[in-house]
């Protein structure tokens, strides 16, 4: 059970939180020009690393604010939380 | 004359308390502080169980919670019996009764011990191997197996007892209450750090407390007498907690640990009610620190699991702590010089020690020498290489190693002995620590794997970290805590100790017989009866991998999850196949450490409390009116309401009859309610729904479909325009949470531009929906305010009024196809609403009808439930409902994906209604449809969704989808069943009122 900063509420247990897939997958903007590949690549396509990975969290329990989240894989470091719309870490 | 084995007041055995206990029908009595096991040796009691596959008598090993043998069975028969107890872990109390595992007839005289005649044809895999074919035979064997397997008996009667859980916040968690563990536990909480300090035992103090090494002296005294003073100090520090009988269960990531509570265990009967019996400790610790301590290794020998043969420092510890001696003439079987210290403690005893037998040239340090002045025979180089005595050991054959330690040499020796304390060195408890996901590294001087890599804010201390010394722990401690804690000082970082210094080390995992390996049988898993040679055969078999060995012949795989011989299993399995064992590794630790019951993994979540239900606010109308209930997601709803003797059938279609003859009233309070607000509300809307919301005006309802973005339908309901910027939307029962989850995300993350806010009112308004062609009447004598003409209060409109001064709304909205009213009001006023409806409507005979009527009515008219007649596979357009996309909107969520080539197919499954040729015959939901009945293999095209017999049509309808259904109108289509093969037509879903003149009746 990982303790989860929450951007707008604090230190929070992990079972007040739902993860929520992989972070930064915009929505396209104009989905009807796209391709069956290419919207298929927005819908269907998810990296699954094992190692250090931008993932979307939602305080479910709680405030039920999304935020964004680096998280190691490897051994569940949860090395940055950043509030939705904000520019993800270049490093 | 019973023989005295009673041979030392101990401090922790009150003599003046004696407890009787039963053990297999027989009473025997301990005193207070014995185990079940101190007190049967105190008798003279070896034999305890059998084993698991040969059912070999096996006895008491250990004393502690790494014991693989002496399981029992305690309190049989009652309401509070428990399979697989360690004996060495319950301590004893008035009338408790324990009884032997996994024999039949009794322990003494044990049928499946043929098995153990017969074990040269039960070789590792042997049910692998045996049980494959041919495969028809399975559920033959299947009850064989079955029969033969497990140990001890589950209850069958409700436990009695109350578990608990409780959350526990500190600074520092301490695990292990030995040497280490205190010290360390005193100085955090001295540094103004909340401390907990937890140890599974019942005394503080690890194995320091009573084992007095003759040379350890700390501060001049003796180690014990030292310790002693300082857990007497423990009372007086502020910040510190110490919970004993607590055994950490599992060491999970961010310092989150789960540990299990003992209270009541160790009382007797009386004492033990209304108390909690157990209680699962929740434990957030900001640090960290492991004292699990070690665990004494055994040696792997020829015939090294009779009753009889134990560790080393278990015979020790019931020398020394509980007083009791485990035999009358002991050898000693070591490669270390910790059993030296067993045999000196004996022998001051003035119990006779026969020899020692060590794998090692020698050794000089003092202890040795003390024991060899003594004149204690010690036979250096030399090995056990077989035991004899069936059910209590009785004689071992021993023999001079070769210099590499792979053969014996010269005769056999004969030792008469009735005790055998063999010492294999000692392996750290690292469980906890690679539980939390740390790293391992292998000390190869030292034969050990110890912590190298933390992974979060925690240290291993002690003899768990690989400091097996007590100047070594005290030494290492005093820096590691410093650096851990951030404190400047330690409160023994100056104190003297003096210490023996082992030099001398030899390690041997597989010792050697003088018969070949095939004849012997040294156990590595006791538990479950795994030898070297099985791990052998598994190599020779081509089994690499340790995990897949483990697998293969459940070495570690019984309750203790080898704690005992898991390092062996490595170091022959490394030796055979000429690996490191750094490189092989180890099999992954996996939690609990020891087992936990149920009852505290559940805690209070049991009987009514299992899971949480939710209730309307006209709940207690329903029951006094006789409901059944249905569990739809959380809530509790009316599922139908039997009249006197009528039965679900009977009562389901009354009461659909009379919603379409009369009057009929339904509890749809836990439709999913979201109040949005914001000027972008219509925006928002025409985003999520297929269907265009811009125009709708104020006052009106309409019906939405909202899709997945693969295009998938999602949920439904009807959302009505309270005002310019305001809805109320309605969703499924089961899907309100999620839809609301789901609504959250996209406002978030996709169109925070949007200025729309979103509450769920689910629980904040009561729903009665008034259905049936006098469903006018009975609204207007409820609310003669309010004007029901058509054209004020058309089809598909909303109108707020006041009931009583209460406000209240009403939507003139309909999911039976009825002419019907659906009045919200304040939760709190449901139950009045509720009441005054049926009063109303008692001259029409207004009938309460509960989902099952409301589905039917709903199948009639070929209205589909989500989740029912979808399920998460279908389009709008496979549900025919094409209507509802709009060709306008430029996008909406999941618009995309009805343009996908595979959407697109015109042999998807699409909703189709069935008719049987027999009306009377109704159909199974689930049940499949093909269009051949000679044909192999037979193509399913599809399934039935929904099935009724509907009482308005006086036929049997059902909905279905079908792989092409759309174009198969009318086609004749085969229902193949068990018994029989039902003919259906596909046809028209919307079976009932097609043009929807009812609406306005």
């Amino acid at each position: 059970m990982f303790l989860i900063n929450c951007p707008y509420c604090g230190e929070r247990d992990q079972h007040e939180f739902k993860a929520g897939g992989e972070a930064h997958i915009e929505r396209p903007k104009q989905p009807t020009e796209l391709s069956d590949d290419e919207w298929a690549e927005y819908l269907f396509m998810r990296k699954n690393i094992k190692g250090v990975q931008f993932e979307r969290w939602n305080h479910a329990h709680g405030c039920r604010k999304w935020f964004n989240m680096v998280r190691d894989t490897s051994n569940d470091e949860i090395k940055l939380i950043y509030k939705m719309g904000e520019k993800p870490p270049s490093e | 004359m019973q023989k005295k084995l009673r041979v030392k007041t101990s401090e922790y055995i009150d003599e003046t308390n004696r407890v009787s206990f039963k053990f297999n029908g027989k009473s025997y009595y301990g005193f207070k502080g014995d185990t079940l096991a101190s007190a049967l040796l105190a008798n003279d009691v070896h034999l305890v169980g059998r084993s698991f596959k040969y059912h070999r008598p096996r006895g008491v090993m250990t004393a502690g919670s790494e014991e693989p043998n002496a399981l029992v069975q305690v309190n049989d028969n009652t309401d509070r019996t428990e399979p697989n107890v360690r004996a060495t872990e319950v301590e004893i109390y008035e009338g408790l009764e324990a009884s032997s595992q996994n024999c039949w007839p009794n322990v003494n005289f044990d049928i499946g011990g043929v098995n153990n005649v017969i074990s040269p044809f039960l070789p590792a895999g042997f049910y692998y191997k045996t049980f494959m074919w041919p495969a028809s035979f399975w559920e033959k064997y299947e009850y064989f197996i079955r029969h033969s397997a497990g140990l001890g008996k589950s209850p069958r009667k409700k436990d009695p007892d109350v578990y608990d859980h409780k959350y526990i916040h500190c600074d520092v968690l301490v695990v292990g209450a030995g040497i280490a563990g205190i010290l360390a536990a005193k100085n955090a909480a001295k540094n103004n750090l909340k401390t907990l300090l937890v140890d599974e035992k019942n005394e503080l103090g690890g194995a320091t407390i009573y084992e007095n090494r003759e040379f350890n002296k700390i501060e001049n005294q003796s180690s014990s007498d030292w310790l002693k003073k300082e857990i007497q100090g423990l009372k007086d520090i502020e910040n510190l907690e110490v919970k004993t009988r607590t055994s950490v269960a599992a060491y999970h990531a961010y310092n989150y640990l789960l540990a299990r509570e003992n209270l009541t265990d160790h009382l007797e009967k009386k004492d033990k009610q209304g108390k909690i019996r157990q209680r699962l400790l929740k434990i957030r610790a900001k640090k960290v620190i492991l004292a699990t301590g070690a665990l004494e290794r055994p040696l792997i020998f020829n015939n090294n699991d009779r009753p009889g043969i134990m560790l080393s420092s278990a015979v020790k510890k019931y020398a020394d702590f509980y007083g009791v001696i485990c035999g009358q003439k002991t050898v000693f079987f070591t490669n270390n010089d910790s059993a030296y210290e067993s045999a000196l403690c004996l022998h001051n005893r003035g119990i006779k020690v026969e020899a020692i037998i060590d794998i090692r040239d020698n050794s000089d340090s003092k202890i040795v020498k003390a024991v060899e002045d003594t004149g204690i025979k010690v036979y250096w180089s030399h090995t056990v290489v077989d035991t004899s005595g069936y059910k209590r050991l009785k004689n071992i054959s021993v023999m001079k190693l070769s210099n590499d330690g792979m053969s014996v040499t010269g005769n056999r020796i004969e030792i008469s002995c009735d005790c055998l304390g063999m010492s294999g060195g000692w392996t750290p408890a690292v469980h906890l620590f690679t539980q939390s996901g740390g790293k391992l590294s292998f000390d190869e001087e030292n034969k050990v794997f110890l912590p190298s890599k933390y992974p979060s804010e925690q240290i291993s201390i002690g003899s768990c970290n690989g400091d097996f010394k007590i100047n070594q722990i005290i030494k290492n401690l005093s820096k590691n805590l410093k650096d851990f804690l951030k404190i400047e000082q330690t409160d023994f970082d100056n104190i003297s100790v003096d210490i023996d210094d082992e030099k001398s080390k030899r390690n041997i995992w597989l010792l050697p017989s003088d018969k070949p390996i095939g004849k012997t049988k040294p156990f590595v898993d006791y538990q479950n009866d795994a030898t070297a040679k099985d791990i052998k055969l598994a190599l020779r078999e081509g089994f690499r991998s340790i995990e897949h060995v483990k697998r293969y012949t459940t070495t570690g795989m019984g309750t203790d999850q080898g704690k005992l011989g898991n390092m062996h299993a490595l170091g022959i399995i490394a030796d055979t196949a000429g690996v490191k064992m750094g490189d092989l590794g180890t099999t992954t630790f996996r939690p609990p450490y020891t087992p936990l019951t149920f009852g505290t993994i559940v805690g209070r979540n049991v009987g009514e409390y299992f899971d949480i239900f939710r209730r309307t606010p006209m709940n207690d109308w329903h029951i006094q009116n006789k409901v059944e209930f249905e569990n739809v997601g959380q809530w509790k709803r009316g599922w139908y309401y039997p009249a006197d003797g009528e039965s679900m059938h009977q009562a389901v279609q009354r009461e659909s009859k009379a919603a379409r003859e009369s009057a009929g009233i339904l509890d749809a309070s836990t439709l999913g309610k979201i109040d949005i607000q914001g000027s972008d509300a219509s925006e928002f809307l025409n985003r999520v729904y297929t269907n265009a919301w811009s125009k709708l005006a104020i006052g009106k309802c309409r019906y939405g479909l909202m899709l997945n973005e693969d295009g998938m339908v999602y949920d439904d309901g009807v959302t009505t325009r309270l005002g310019e910027n305001h809805y109320l939307m309605t969703t499924t029962t089961g899907g309100a949470a999620n839809v609301l989850g789901k609504l959250e995300d996209y406002l978030q993350t996709e169109w925070p531009e949007l200025n729309v806010y979103l509450t769920s009112v689910t629980d904040h308004y009561a729903t009665a929906s008034v259905c049936g062609p006098n469903s006018k009447k009975i609204l207007n004598k409820i609310i003669p305010d309010l004007d029901l003409s058509d054209e004020s209060f058309p089809h598909m409109s909303f109108k707020e009024v006041k009931l009583n001064n209460v406000k209240c709304r009403v939507m003139r909205i309909s999911f039976t196809g009825e002419h019907s009213y659906e009045i919200n009001i304040q939760a709190s006023y449901g139950k009045s609403l509720w009441e005054k409806c049926i009063e109303a409507g008692k001259e029409f005979n207004i009938t309460p009808y509960g989902t099952e009527a409301m589905h039917l009515l709903r199948a009639e008219k070929g209205f589909i439930i989500v989740g029912q007649d979808t399920d998460g596979t279908m389009t709008p357009i496979d549900l025919q409902m094409d209507w509802i996309i709009s060709k306008k909107k430029y996008d909406f969520i999941g618009k995309r994906s009805l343009y996908r080539s595979d959407t697109m197919r015109e042999d998807r499954k699409q909703l189709v209604g069935l008719v049987t040729d027999d009306p009377k015959v109704v159909l199974e939901e689930g049940a499949q449809i093909v269009s051949e009945l000679n044909q192999s293999p037979v193509e399913m095209l599809g399934h039935v969704t929904s099935s009724y017999y509907s009482p308005n049509l006086k036929k049997s309808i059902a909905l279905a989808v079908v792989k092409g259904g759309k174009n198969m109108m009318g086609k004749k289509l085969f229902i193949p069943m068990e018994d029989k093969t039902i003919n259906v037509s596909v046809a028209n879903p919307v079976f009932f009122d097609e043009k929807n003149k009812r609406l306005n009746a």
